[in-house]
């Protein structure tokens, strides 16, 4: 595979020695003639100096051939010009980095193959291990329904019973019970639930704070 | 209309007023409030500063209820992204960007934005002007 790596940073970097032990044939776009130096020994002379937002240094780089072009400067805009720029010369597959998450649903409207947010990827760990956060939210649908993550914490009000003993907000919904085991099933009336228990719920955004004191109760853990 | 006009640099601000005094309602994005002077008092539109990139400075400015987005920064990426941020995204109507590099510019244009690029242009105009005796001397 000829792959082009558009960003010569960390992530470029990193990503190029990857894919150069694996055998593929890889050239590291940078844009600053320093850094270009800096990682050109360390790559096997894989490095272009140039601005890879022109298309002549695209051109350069032999962009119409290549199999992958990965987009992984810190700017978000460079990386949809790049990806947009290589599909325009031809390339099918384009991945680009994304540091505002925001940003996502733009490269994918455009048709930006792959986008991946070292940010959400942070977040999301974080929000896995802070275990304060009882309640996440995983996404927003039409009509003001949301839908959330809560885990069932030791001191659950409704730990121990049936998805039928549950009152819940008006229009909410329990559609899916993941256990500590990380095993998922489809609740039932009868379905017990217990701490540890991981329930996708879908609710009314205004009902959250309603929904969290019932399955969590009101005085757990520190947020608020 | 609504106009959103992102850069409040000599064109973007000129255009705003020529915009504002037609009637048509103005809204400006800078990232530094001092390029508002660029405005001067008579103007009657909004000032809002953020990085038009942003979707929530966007969103501020009153992207999703907008006739049209004008991309006038300096950075043609920059205007490229929120151009098309305006065009996939809010779904805003007419849309159009400047793009001083003329390569890029066509790119752009092929790829569906009404784009103009000042030194395509430019250069046209003065190579005209050339080749064309003066009206008076």
């Amino acid at each position: 595979m000829y792959i082009l790596i558009a960003g010569g940073g960390k992530v470029g970097y990193h990503l190029a020695e990857e894919l150069l032990a694996e055998n593929n044939e890889v050239l590291v776009i940078e844009r600053d003639p320093g850094r270009a130096a800096q990682i050109r020994d360390e790559l096997s002379g894989n490095v272009l100096t140039g601005d890879s937002c022109e298309a002549t240094t695209l051109d350069l780089a032999g962009v119409s051939r290549a199999d992958l072009v990965a987009a992984v400067t810190g700017d978000d805009e460079d990386n949809l010009v790049i990806c947009d720029i290589a599909r325009y010369r031809g390339v099918v597959r384009t991945i680009a980095r994304i540091n505002n998450p925001r940003n996502e649903l733009l490269f994918r409207k455009r048709g930006i193959e792959t986008t991946i947010s070292a940010t959400q990827a942070v977040l999301a760990q974080i929000e896995q291990e802070l275990p304060t956060q009882m309640m996440i939210p995983l996404l927003q649908l039409h009509s003001g329904l949301e839908l959330v993550e809560i885990k069932l914490p030791e001191t659950s009000p409704v730990a121990g019973r049936s998805v039928r003993e549950v009152l819940l907000p008006a229009e909410s919904l329990i559609s899916l019970i993941v256990d500590p085991g990380g095993v998922p099933r489809m609740p039932s009336g009868d379905t017990r639930l217990n701490a540890g228990d991981a329930l996708v719920v879908v609710s009314r955004k205004e009902s959250l704070d309603m929904l969290k004191e019932q399955l969590i109760g009101s005085t757990h853990g520190l947020d608020t | 209309m609504n106009v959103i006009i992102m850069g409040c640099g000599r064109l973007g601000s000129r255009i705003a007023g020529i915009l504002d005094r037609q009637g048509h309602h103005v809204t400006v994005i800078d990232a530094s409030e001092s390029a508002f002077r660029r405005l001067g008092d008579a103007f009657g539109g909004d000032r809002v500063v953020g990085n038009g990139m942003d979707a929530s400075t966007l969103e501020r400015a009153g992207i999703e209820s907008a006739d049209a987005f004008m991309a006038i920064t300096q950075g043609d990426n920059r205007n490229y992204f929120s151009s098309q941020m305006a065009h996939e995204v809010y779904g805003v109507k007419r849309v159009l960007c400047r793009v001083y590099d003329p390569v890029r510019e066509e790119i752009f244009r092929d790829l569906g934005l009404e784009t103009f690029s000042p030194t395509s242009y430019g250069a046209q105009i003065m190579v005209d002007m050339l080749m064309h005796e003066p009206a008076r001397r």
